[in-house]
């Protein structure tokens, strides 16, 4: 059994060592101090942790002002909330700005499983990458989770990271440097492409494995850089393979996929499938259970790419 | 002409004759673009006139100086009277005034920081000052800074909840750095602020969330300029100052009507307004 893991654990030792090293690092919470890991940040800098209470609006607007008089907040709040509630403080605070807020939501996707649709984050990638000046980051495992905290740390402007609970394998190697706008490549291939990010990377990469016993030779791209796109990565697996499967913990309507579809549709036209969650609002159960329902598994990817590439599961 | 970037002494009789010469440029910047706010232009241009004329510790110069005070205009939508300020300050050139809202002018309708020195925050959309403001504060508090945060909302932007989100998280950080400026004129878009939706007892409000208020004349200089002077009101208590002003103060038939929050005035309207406002007549 593959190890997997909760990658708030390496957000949150990342932004304690961020704020040991630099005093201009603050955490802003909206009381989410145990879903967001930071406990412990509180008790080694309390007087960098503000917490505004159960108030998204105020509390992106905090951000907003704390980067104005110098420090580099770390915004974190469940993803439905940080997004749903205060995305007009997003909008203007933030990225109209170019205030040096880091956005980071929490808890995204269908993590909130059996809590319910008022608690999934499925639309969040949509109405962040849709914003002009926002950086956003979708990370695939610990390693990049990590990376993904000090570019963003690094980087003067605002940052939206769009981090799960939901446990994952790695799917890096300890070499493995993140940088904004470039996708790498876990594995190469000729037939089709698998493009995902986040929680699905992992399952991604597993397809590929089961579409080689399928003799389907497949690539696998992880898109952890949602804005800005690497726009050459998909062009190139688009020329290379000339059919795509995005997958994708979201919405399939203006997320990964659209993103992807909108480079290729005007580009470099190619079959494409878009995984993730139609537009519906999805029943209870745990999130787990829910990539089973949406069919976000290694199997139903698998089988997405070969319905794609025209040949049969082979049972 | 306009050149008072170092003008920042708070003589009152000189803040009165800025007040008048941003009032007048304002109405024509509105003239000019045909749209803009000139009701709220007028009602705020004091308060503006006194903070960066005699409070801010502000450098035209150094627009990002770190250890500058901040002055965050909540209520963006009053941008005639902010960008007239701000140049007559020595922000940026007065002359660039005509450009007000013109293609690709750095003067949009609301402000941008990303453009324009001097402007702390975009804002326009209401009650997204107040919040950036409680940051700020909360900044130089955490570095131990002296600088201090003013931000000015309107009152019927206070009927936005992130305000009161902002209002509770300032006392509860007990930022005695930090000021609201209310520019309680009683209007808004539609109507009065109490019949579309009340504010009242406004102080009393402010009081109870734990902050120390005091109520002046948003027209009397001296009022205007010794109570922004005398923060902290308490210590630990953040300060709200209830600024009681008057919607399109200085030209009598704009004055206190809702119908001017957006109106446009025509020639005869302007000709008449800047007569009021004291502009010499050449023969």
């Amino acid at each position: 059994m593959v190890e997997k893991f909760d990658c708030r654990e390496a957000f949150a030792a990342t932004l304690e060592d961020l704020a040991a090293q630099d005093e201009r690092v603050v955490a802003v919470v909206n009381d989410a101090v145990g879903s967001t890991k930071l406990g412990k940040f509180y008790k080694r800098f309390p007087c960098r942790f503000v917490n505004v209470g159960i108030a998204e609006q105020n509390m992106v607007g905090v951000g907003a002002g704390l980067a104005n008089g110098g420090k580099i907040p770390f915004v974190c709040g469940a993803s439905c909330f940080l997004t749903g509630r205060a995305l007009e403080q997003i909008k203007v605070d933030a990225a109209y700005s170019r205030a040096n807020v880091k956005l980071c939501g929490m808890s995204s996707g269908l993590a909130y499983g059996q809590l319910g649709p008022t608690h999934h984050s499925i639309e969040d990638m949509a109405w962040t990458r849709a914003i002009a000046n926002l950086t956003v980051i979708v990370p695939a495992d610990p390693n990049e989770t990590a990376q993904a905290v000090r570019v963003a740390a690094e980087y003067d402007g605002p940052v939206f990271l769009r981090l799960s609970r939901t446990p994952v394998p790695e799917v890096h190697g300890p070499d493995y440097r993140f940088h904004i706008g470039v996708a790498p490549v876990l594995r190469q291939g000729t037939d089709v492409t698998l493009i995902a990010n986040g929680t699905m990377v992992s399952r991604a990469l597993e397809a590929a494995t089961l579409l080689a016993a399928d003799g389907v030779s497949a690539r696998v791209v992880n898109m952890s850089s949602i804005q800005p796109l690497d726009r050459d990565a998909i062009l190139d697996a688009a020329e290379a393979t000339r059919a795509i499967v995005t997958v994708e913990e979201h919405s399939i309507h203006g997320g990964l996929g659209g993103a992807v579809a909108e480079v290729t549709a005007t580009a470099c036209p190619v079959p494409m499938r878009i995984l993730g969650i139609p537009a519906t609002f999805a029943p209870t159960g745990t999130a787990e259970w829910l990539f089973e329902y949406f069919e976000l598994t290694p199997q139903g990817i698998q089988t997405a790419a070969l319905q794609l590439l025209g040949a049969r599961v082979q049972q | 002409m306009h050149n008072y970037a170092n003008a920042g002494d708070g003589n009152l009789p000189n803040l009165r004759e800025l007040a008048s010469t941003i009032r007048r440029e304002s109405l024509r910047m509105v003239h000019r673009a045909k749209l803009g706010h000139p009701g709220g232009d007028l009602s705020a241009t004091d308060i503006l006139v006194t903070l960066y004329f005699g409070v801010l510790r502000v450098d035209p110069a150094q627009p990002r100086s770190p250890d500058r005070d901040r002055f965050i205009m909540s209520k963006g939508h009053c941008s005639g009277a902010l960008y007239a300020t701000l140049a007559l300050r020595g922000f940026f050139p007065w002359e660039e005034l005509v450009d007000y809202m013109q293609p690709l002018s750095r003067l949009n309708g609301h402000p941008n920081r990303t453009e324009l020195p001097g402007v702390e925050a975009n804002t326009g959309p209401l009650g997204h000052g107040f919040p950036i403001a409680v940051g700020a504060a909360l900044a130089a508090k955490i570095g131990s800074a002296p600088w201090r945060t003013f931000v000015l909302t309107g009152d019927g932007e206070l009927q936005e909840g992130s305000n009161w989100e902002a209002i509770m998280s300032a006392a509860h950080y007990q930022l005695d750095n930090l000021t609201v400026i209310v520019d309680r004129n009683g209007i808004q878009q539609g109507d009065r602020t109490e019949t579309i939706m009340r504010l009242d007892p406004l102080p009393e409000k402010f009081r109870a969330f734990g902050w120390a208020v005091r109520e002046v004349d948003g027209h009397d200089y001296e009022a205007l300029s010794n109570t922004l002077g005398a923060t902290p009101f308490e210590s630990g208590r953040p300060n709200c100052v209830i600024a009681r002003t008057t919607k399109g103060k200085g030209v009598s038939f704009i004055e206190d009507r809702a119908e001017w929050h957006h109106h446009v005035p025509s020639d005869k309207e302007l000709a008449a307004a800047l007569l009021e406002l004291g502009e010499e007549v050449h023969g």
